[in-house]
């Protein structure tokens, strides 16, 4: 495992997604020597500029520096994308270990759920549980994980059921180790791996749907600096402006172009041996 | 014909679940429906709403009894009318205003469908022949961006280059084949991404199977290696990616729809919920969630055909 992390960072694609993502949640260093600007401070008098030396992507139609809102906005996105994942993550876990674990009436039941939930549009539920409970960041997360977390649901089961005909968890069973205990101590660490390539993955999609939500006006409150929202506000300078649109689309391609990256890296480091190609 | 009647009985347990997911959602929102149907009522005049209005109300719509016989009663009324319910907004039949919405957003997504399945399929199978030549890793290139660039994105930079810049077509309208065209392109983008990713792999591995080697050997033309002994073998994972990838494409007409102005779905979908239409938005949701169903029916259906061996239940 070490030397596969080595390995991977070695290639100088997954070192360089690594390390950008992870910039943003350090102490963001070169920030202020690029955007030395507040990301909220409204300066009316410098509305809708173009890029220039000064303000290096312009402003918005507050006079509020675009780059210093895309790099906040960077946080604003992963937090909420964060989020979304380790529920999504944790109950598909426990559900998926459930349904595989004690197979017969749980597994029967725990199954329809999950097919269910996995067979219809996820965006478009997201979009009526927002619709109901208003925007939010708390919402948005409960929205987004309620329609995410059955596809770790279903690649835990099928972990599981592999997992629990092997030796040494036959071996755990035998030696009188209570569920609980090879749940989590034995099955668990074991079947992982696979869905934290998921989640790596994941996060990109959950990055694209809190944009679109919040792009329609329904995913978070209109003064939260997200992409999906200042993309909403720019289209409306489009003709004289169009940089307000550009920035922060290209913000968003690329944060999703850098965790698929990263779930390849992800999947060469815990599963060396995987037969897929490479999504690049 | 076990398979069929299954999958059938599937559908119709999904589409269930999907109503009373709705339903309940729809009425567990804060202040309560009676308030809503009221504010709707009185437009202006929130301030003025009494108890005794909101209780007539109540009793009206039976609002006063437990969830599931709601429940029950709206799905009866569903089955033996097709009347699911009124629009707070438009004072109408939700079924009417679906009816009147469909054909818009059938024509989008049928028309992205097969854009990006012909278009994915064939440039996958470009891909896969030129296999690591520069062409190869243009397009795949290309892929990796088709799927993570926000659909909305794309279709603002495409009004941006054709209909600002380069006045090639208008920007709004519904209709005529030109108003069609971006938010097609728009849409189809990333479903054509995500088949030609799929075509390529699947090309690739059927490619590398013996009796391609085989009918290489023997001296066939590439052309008809492809069209009769690869093609066919290498498109049923590509089916599958198709059936799913309608999914992704229905939700995309949301916010397609609602930047071009599409009279669809979608875009009702999104009106309501900023009008709190409550009973229109569910019939949106239930309106697009059968016909992702739909569509993936019949491309089960479709796969038993296609491979003889597969003969599910």
């Amino acid at each position: 495992m070490e030397a596969n992390l080595q390995k991977s960072l070695s290639k100088k694609r997954y070192a360089f997604c690594f390390d950008s993502t992870f910039a943003f949640f350090r102490d963001r260093p070169f920030c202020p020597l690029i955007s030395p600007y507040d990301p909220n401070a409204i300066d009316l008098g410098n509305k809708n500029l173009s890029p220039s030396g000064e303000h290096l992507l312009g402003t918005d139609y507050l006079g509020r520096d675009l780059l210093s809102r895309i790099l906040i906005g960077a946080r604003t996105s992963l937090s909420i994308a964060f989020g979304v994942v380790l529920i999504s993550l944790l109950i598909g876990t426990a559900l998926g270990c459930a349904a595989g674990y004690y197979g017969g009436i749980v597994d029967e039941s725990a199954s329809r759920v999950i097919d269910i939930f996995l067979s219809f549009p996820g965006i478009i539920f997201a979009l009526a549980i927002m619709g109901v409970l208003g925007s939010g960041v708390f919402n948005l997360i409960f929205a987004l994980s309620i329609v995410q977390w059955a596809k770790y649901a279903r690649v835990m089961r099928g972990q599981v059921l592999s997992l629990k005909k092997q030796e040494f968890v036959l071996s755990a069973v035998t030696s009188g180790a209570d569920d609980f205990h090879i749940i989590l101590k034995h099955i668990v660490p074991n079947a992982i791996a696979p869905l934290l390539v998921l989640a790596t993955i994941d996060f990109g999609h959950v990055i694209l749907s809190i944009a679109t939500l919040s792009f329609l006006g329904i995913g978070l409150p209109a003064d939260v600096p997200e992409w999906g929202a200042m993309l909403s506000a720019g289209k409306e300078f489009m003709r004289t402006a169009p940089y307000q649109t550009i920035f922060p689309g290209l913000a968003i391609t690329s944060f999703v172009v850098i965790f698929s990256i990263l779930g390849d890296g992800m999947r060469d480091i815990l599963d060396p041996n995987h037969e897929e190609g490479e999504i690049y | 014909m076990k398979y069929f009647i299954k999958r059938t009985g599937f559908m119709a347990l999904t589409l269930f679940a999907v109503c009373a997911l709705t339903f309940f959602l729809m009425n567990v929102i804060p202040g309560g429906t009676a308030e809503l149907i009221l504010k709707h009522t009185f437009v202006g005049l929130e301030e003025s709403v009494t108890e005794e209005q909101l209780s007539q109300i109540s009793s009206r719509y039976n609002l006063d009894d437990p969830l599931y016989l709601q429940f029950f009663r709206w799905i009866r009324e569903a089955f033996v009318t097709g009347d699911i319910g009124t629009s707070y907004v438009f004072k109408k039949p939700v079924l009417y205003l679906l009816a009147l919405r469909l054909p818009a957003t059938i024509q989008l997504a049928g028309t992205s469908m097969a854009l990006a399945a012909v278009a994915g399929v064939s440039l996958g199978i470009y891909s896969a022949l030129q296999e690591n030549r520069t062409s190869d890793h243009i397009l795949r290139i290309i892929t990796l961006f088709g799927v993570s660039m926000p659909g909305f994105w794309v279709a603002l930079i495409l009004i941006l280059i054709f209909s600002l810049k380069l006045k090639l077509v208008p920007v709004l309208g519904y209709g005529s084949l030109e108003n069609l065209l971006l938010p097609a392109a728009a849409l189809s983008l990333h479903s054509a991404a995500a088949v030609m990713r799929v075509t390529r792999t699947s090309m690739l591995e059927t490619l590398g199977q013996e009796y391609i080697r085989f009918a290489k050997a023997k001296g066939l033309p590439i052309w008809r290696i492809i069209s009769r002994h690869a093609f066919k073998n290498a498109m049923l994972p590509v089916v599958t990616v198709i059936g799913f990838q309608m999914g992704s494409l229905l939700g995309g007409t949301v916010v397609i729809e609602k930047i071009f102005a599409w009279p669809g779905i979608g875009s009702l979908l999104v009106d309501s919920i900023s009008a709190r239409d409550l009973p229109v938005v569910q019939g949106c949701v239930l309106a697009i969630v059968t016909m992702f169903l739909l569509v993936n029916f019949l491309v089960d259906i479709l796969y038993t055909r296609l491979d003889p061996r597969i003969r599910y239940g």
